[in-house]
């Protein structure tokens, strides 16, 4: 009681995510801040003889897996290694890097003071402009003690006081002092909405709009309708500008070469959304409103890649999977607000139950992040007991694949297929388990945390020469 | 034993709800891994009987008596009911929904200088029917302290532990305790200073303190049943104080040896730093055992391995979980298994969730363990109670057979997917 529930109530990035497949090397190119993200030096792996789940479903026993060149090589039974180092995992688990969805790390870093406030800009209702990378910062604790859980991936999220709070930003979960070199690289950008409660209690209460759901509403709406009218603008300039191009050179006259719209940077990034080079992500509980915003998506022509939090998923389940749309979801959060308060242990379970069905689990909390196995884990024991058949090789996809597939980077990681990233956890026993840790984790190929050789000291500047804090 | 017994009480174990719905009659558990938490520690294959809501009787092979109800534990590990922690069970619905929120007499916003009520009192406004407490008790919660909320001041009030019992009034009577919020989160009352926390609280003691005599025209913080319910407090009573920083238990530890007070430390995030004399003065920490992150400059030095430096160092430990919530506070007994993972040997876990608070909030002899005398309040785990892949399969109160369904449990039957197939009842 005493502290209990600050992140409950602070607004919190309670997001979306998104699914869509489509490149995006059109977003990397023209990223004004590129990554600087390089894999650590690697050597060639044979981790031998573990129990693998693979993530894209499958399950080995007494299987071997080979990483080459950072990448996943190969997965069976007795495989020749050649000259890769050998890594005895008799008795252990391996199963892909595991991937958080919706993280605050680095925007609301620890220590949790004004200084390190920077997760939401509540100043204005839209706020598509603003990127959660910008606000990132590289020494928050928190990203070592994610990679210790296992987390190779995550992505860094606005929080959810706005109706639009911004673009989220994918990460790798490294030390580095820029959040550049921790940078993703080419995965596409997020765009974070939030439906319910938080906006309209943090401008209600500023007696401003939105006050109410149907102002939320009306705030999505005019946002995009002014994003169609900036992507007719564009299209328009476009099309000058090909046609004067198309000009023989000595037809053409400089004063008349179109000039581009000004930029405006909030539409932007919803044009982007529009155009699917953006994944978009909505923190949404209701079941109502999950179901206004999909006809919302519509009526804008854009994809929602997943809600976020979600309570109420899984009485939408099958509508969501048809429509492709993933469930990030925690385990057994419920009760903290109205729109929680209808939380069930099993809704992961359900979301993931039909044909097509898309489940996540996610943190939003640097708590949560450093045992997503276990948040995976109660949810997979809850829809066992329901009636559902979930094997452990079916539920770790719940963080690995499925969240690569909504962070529009299953091409790269989320499973141990050969030519994904060797993304690697090789945990101590079977990862489900309250008492599993993970042993070894690779990212690229390389080794990122090894549990037998802590580091001497903090891997985060501002725990370094903390009394107290020495390890 | 007669066949023909037999058959009519496995029946009755397979339809468990129907059978036990009548109340509390004796029940016969058999066959159970029987956590004792007494210094028989665990006992495979045992037989528990409950009798007028006790543990009467344990061994093998106890023949059951007519009307028993019999439970077939199959191996299966039988608990006392777990510690919910510090939380606002019953007092809380929603926590953002503060017209459903009674844990503090103070509004979180207010600015108006330092208030001290420590007679404030949490539990009349327990309300043993929140859809909270079925949830919980559900999880194999059957106990908890309900505490007040300090909102910012010094003094929070004064709680006590409820047992999920479903009575109007559940709370025992030797759990009372005054709560006091102290350190970096407790300070925007009190000029942001830790240390004028210290001369408030100094203050308030000395006008509580009998023989002290105040005089007309003293600048007072506390009003006249403040001070009467605060010097019930300092005649030996049981304080808890919300701190984190190894300075600031020492200076918890030292007003409570001035002052003839049992403290508890809540948080303690920096305990590990003077564990030597927490353990040496017999004082328990209720601790968060998933905090390991710098969150506040209070919780710098943090580890998952702080509840079992604790353990080791001779220092009484208990549970609590913050941050999904005090609707999640089931959440403790996975912060147990964490705590095992990073060193707590598991029966010193299982003892942090039910003999310790038992003990240290004055349940009686017998509380937080499975022994003759006993109170009958049990849970019937589907595997390792500690494990994020077990669940309670059955919860007894005082030897009364609780219900397993909450709110929850009709949502998830309610929007069951097709093709799921229906969980067998009971256990």
């Amino acid at each position: 009681m005493l502290t209990q529930g600050n992140c409950l109530m602070n607004i919190r990035p309670f997001g979306w995510i998104a699914l869509t497949l489509w490149t995006c090397s059109a977003a990397a190119a023209n990223d004004p801040y590129p990554s600087t993200y390089r894999p650590a030096a690697s050597t060639p792996t044979l981790i031998r003889n573990a129990t693998v789940l693979d993530g894209a479903g499958r399950r080995f026993d007494g299987a071997d897996v080979l990483i080459r060149d950072g990448k996943i090589v190969a997965v069976g039974p007795g495989l020749p290694g050649g000259d890769a180092t050998e890594v005895d995992a008799k008795g252990r688990w391996v199963t892909p890097g595991l991937i958080d969805v919706h993280s605050h790390l680095g925007v609301y870093a620890s220590p949790g003071i004004g200084a390190t406030d920077d997760g939401n800009e509540a100043t204005s209702p839209v706020t598509a402009a603003v990127w959660a990378e910008h606000s990132v910062w590289p020494q928050d604790p928190g990203f070592a003690t994610a990679l210790a859980g296992g987390v190779t991936t995550l992505q860094v999220l606005p929080g959810s006081a706005n109706l639009i709070g911004g673009r989220g930003v994918t990460l790798r979960n490294v030390p580095a002092t820029t959040y550049q070199a921790m940078k993703f690289p080419g995965a596409p950008h997020g765009l974070k909405m939030a439906c319910g409660e938080n906006p309209k209690r943090v401008y209600g209460e500023r007696t401003q709009a939105p006050s109410t759901r149907m102002g939320n509403v009306a705030g999505y709406r005019q946002a995009f309708a002014d994003a169609q009218d900036y992507q007719r603008q564009q299209r328009k300039y476009e099309a000058e500008l090909a046609a004067y191009e198309k000009k023989k050179e000595r037809d053409r006259d400089p004063a008349e070469r179109p000039t581009p719209p000004k930029r405006d940077l909030q539409l932007e990034t919803l044009v982007a959304a529009m155009d699917g080079k953006i994944q978009v992500h909505v923190h949404c509980y209701r079941v109502d409103e999950m179901a206004v915003m999909l006809d919302m998506a519509r009526e804008f022509g854009f994809r929602i890649a997943a809600f976020h939090h979600g309570v109420e998923a899984y009485k939408l389940a099958e509508r969501l999977a048809q429509e492709g749309v993933c469930g990030a979801l925690w385990a057994d959060w419920w009760g903290f607000k109205l729109e929680a308060y209808d939380g069930i242990w099993e809704n992961l379970a359900y979301v993931d139950a039909p044909a097509n069905g898309c489940a996540i689990v996610h943190s939003d909390s640097e708590e949560g992040i450093q045992r997503l196995n276990q948040e995976t884990a109660k949810a997979m024991t809850r829809g066992n007991r329901a009636g559902l058949v979930i094997p452990p090789e079916r539920a770790i996809r719940w963080v690995t694949s499925n969240a690569a597939r909504s962070l529009g980077i299953a091409d790269r990681v989320g499973t141990l297929e050969p030519g994904k990233a060797a993304d690697v956890v090789i945990w101590n026993r079977d990862p489900f388990s309250v008492y599993a840790l993970a042993d070894l984790v690779y990212i690229d190929g390389a080794v990122a945390f090894d549990r037998s050789r802590p580091p001497a000291t903090p891997p985060s500047d501002f725990l370094l020469g903390q009394p107290g804090a020495a390890r | 034993m007669n066949r023909l017994h037999r058959l009519p009480l496995l029946s009755c174990a397979i339809a468990l709800l129907a059978c036990t719905s009548a109340g509390a009659q004796d029940v016969l558990i058999r066959n159970a891994q029987v956590h004792t938490l007494t210094p028989q520690g665990t006992l495979e294959r045992s037989d528990v009987r409950v009798r007028n809501g006790r543990v009467v009787e344990i061994g093998s092979s106890l023949p059951p008596g007519a009307g028993t109800t019999i439970i077939e534990a199959n191996g299966r590990p039988l608990t006392p009911g777990l510690f919910g922690g510090i939380t606002g069970l019953g007092v809380t619905e929603i926590e953002a929904e503060s017209v459903t929120v009674d844990s503090s007499a103070f509004s979180g916003e207010r600015t108006d200088g330092f208030l001290a009520r420590p007679e404030f009192d949490a539990t009349p406004a327990f309300n043993a029917d929140a859809v909270a407490i079925g949830v919980n008790r559900a999880e194999g919660i059957t106990f908890a302290m309900i505490a007040p909320n300090a909102s910012g001041t010094l003094f929070a009030g004064q709680g006590a532990v409820a047992r999920f019992d479903g009575s109007a009034d559940p709370f025992v009577a030797a759990s009372r305790t005054q709560f006091l919020d102290m350190g970096a989160a407790a300070t925007d009352g009190v000029g942001y200073s830790r240390a004028a926390q210290i001369m408030l609280l100094q203050q308030a003691t000395r006008e509580a303190t009998p023989g002290k005599p105040l005089q007309a025209g003293d600048v007072r913080l506390l009003t006249p049943t403040g001070r009467e319910v605060l010097a019930r407090y300092l005649a030996g009573g049981r304080m808890a104080f919300a701190v984190d920083s190894a300075p600031d238990i020492r200076h918890v530890l030292a007003y409570a040896a001035g002052h003839g007070v049992k403290p508890v430390i809540i948080g303690g995030a920096q305990a590990p730093q003077v564990a030597a004399m927490l353990a040496q003065a017999r004082v328990p920490v209720v601790l968060e055992p998933l905090l390991n992150l710098p969150g506040e400059f209070d919780h710098i030095g943090a580890t998952l391995e702080n509840a079992a430096r604790l353990h080791r160092a001779g220092v009484p430990i208990m549970f609590t979980h913050f941050s999904a919530g005090t609707n999640t506070a089931h959440k403790v007994r996975q912060g147990a298994g964490v705590a095992v993972a990073h060193g707590l040997p598991w029966d010193a876990a299982l003892a942090a969730l039910t003999s310790t608070p038992a003990d240290v909030f004055g349940l009686g002899t017998g509380a937080g363990r499975i022994a003759p005398g006993s109170p009958a309040d049990l849970v019937l785990w589907s595997g390792d109670p500690l494990d994020v892949t077990s669940f309670a399969e059955q919860v007894w109160i005082g030897g009364k057979s609780q219900s397993m369904r909450s709110r929850q449990t009709e949502l998830r039957d309610r929007y069951r997917p097709q093709g799921a197939a229906l969980p067998a009842a009971g256990p």
